[in-house]
């Protein structure tokens, strides 16, 4: 779980070109949205694509997104839970 | 009703030369040796939000501070019309988004690169920025795409509701699209340098990039640099016929060759393009001081913005720089300047400036 975590983290920064922020930044427990990292719902909607594409999870429900995109914490659990690939 | 005039009152360019905290061309630095010339950039961030520049290519960045400069310069706060032009639009995401098609083989597509690849990203990111829900038009037009929005630009300013508008030409390169250029001989082949654009003997051009925006208004400034008397635009004109064009043009102005202080020709190094302008050099401006830009800058779409910057420069400062002559000539005053640009006998663009 801490490994998916790190490259989580990783891979946000590097999908989201978060130019000024580092991966030891980002806390398991920040908002990605709003106040912590401060994403938007174009953001969002590249996050959809990246569990997709590297983990083989589409999510059905949009309203499931809140949940599973509030922080890194939470993101690592569904993958881990539902992931394909 | 009366015609209103229309003035350049602000200006801002970045291009492969320090053009955007410098006077006039003072520390240009003449590049003979790439076939695609780089820009000289500022810090982005301080013109750009860091949320918002992470998402941006280097068009829309350019973009966004060069109009961001010409607004400043003119002291204006917003605007009544936004139009650029621009000839191949944000390449680098197209590029992107084109090749994550392929890569992906057609699924999983991002959103990011694809909102932001269309030819009007800059003026749509522009008015964002400045929360501007006026006009807004981007020319895709080749080689007039520039002259396209100017002449728009024109046009509204001479309208009564519209006193101001910000005008630009941005184009920038992608990597994959110079890789094409080069396989089809558009730009000169490697490892021929020096690549001199006067007198060149060879096909193909140096390529290059750059945003140059215009802060125009109807109403004459004391920081106003000149006014824009006309801007005309044809697509097909024979070599033959660029002379009569120009009679006509300047006629049309209540002005003959000879009124022109200074003629500002759009040389690309490309031997077959520039045949357009060795008669207008030889013969008909024979008696006319010359002026060259494209080494600078690189040939584009939309290099023709970057040329009208230093006619516009030459009439503020009343100078023109060693750097951009094309004949030995001078004049005591630059009042009238001519801007003449054509790529490969197509899309041919006049412009009249003239000190205000």
């Amino acid at each position: 779980m801490e490994a998916l975590k790190q490259e989580l983290k990783s891979k946000i920064v590097e999908v989201l070109n978060l130019e000024d922020i580092a991966v030891a930044d980002i806390n398991d427990n920040d908002a990605l949205f709003g106040d912590g990292l401060g994403l938007d719902s174009i953001d969002a909607l590249e996050l959809i694509v990246m569990l997709d594409k590297d983990y083989g999870i589409k999510l059905v429900d949009p309203k499931e997104g809140k949940t599973i995109f509030q922080s890194i914490e939470t993101m690592a659990a569904y993958i881990g839970a539902n992931r394909v690939k | 009703m009366r015609i209103k005039k229309t003035y350049i009152n602000g200006l801002g360019c970045i291009s492969a030369q320090k053009t955007f905290d410098t006077v006039f061309l003072e520390e240009a630095e003449l590049n003979e040796n790439d076939t695609i010339l780089s820009l000289k950039v500022p810090v982005y961030k301080d013109f750009i939000p860091p949320v918002a520049i992470r998402r941006m290519a280097k068009g829309v960045k350019n973009g966004i501070v060069a109009s961001t400069l010409a607004l400043r310069d003119a002291q204006l706060e917003t605007v009544d019309a936004i139009i650029t032009g621009t000839g191949m639009g944000c390449i680098e995401d197209s590029e992107k988004f084109l090749k994550a098609i392929l890569d992906n083989n057609e699924q999983f597509l991002t959103p990011t690169s694809f909102i932001q690849s269309t030819h009007n990203t800059v003026g749509g990111q522009i008015a964002l920025g400045l929360q501007c829900k006026a006009y807004n038009l981007t020319y895709v037009n080749g080689s007039v795409s520039f002259e396209s929005a100017l002449l728009d630009a024109k046009m509204k300013i001479e309208e009564e509701d519209t006193s101001s508008v910000l005008v630009g030409g941005i184009d920038e390169t992608g990597d994959y699209t110079m890789s094409l250029f080069k396989l089809i001989g558009f730009i000169k082949e490697e490892n021929q340098s020096p690549y001199t654009v006067l007198n060149s003997t060879t096909k193909g051009v140096v390529f290059g990039e750059g945003a140059a925006f215009f802060a125009l208004e109807n109403e004459k400034k004391e920081h106003s640099y000149a006014e824009i008397l006309d801007v005309e635009i044809l697509n097909k004109l024979e070599v033959q016929d660029v002379e009569k064009r120009i009679i006509a043009f300047l006629d049309s102005n209540d002005l003959a060759i000879t009124d022109v202080d200074a003629v500002v020709l759009g040389y690309n190094g490309d031997v077959e393009s520039d045949l357009y302008y060795k008669d207008l050099a030889d013969s008909t401006f024979a008696n006319t001081p010359q002026v060259y830009y494209k080494h600078l800058s690189g040939e584009y779409d939309t290099a023709s913005a970057f040329g009208l910057w230093v006619g516009v420069k030459i009439i503020k400062n009343q100078t023109i720089p060693e750097i951009v002559k094309s004949n030995s000539l001078e004049k005591s005053a630059y009042k009238t300047i001519l801007l003449y640009n054509q790529r490969n006998g197509i899309d041919h663009g006049f412009t009249l400036i003239s000190r205000c």
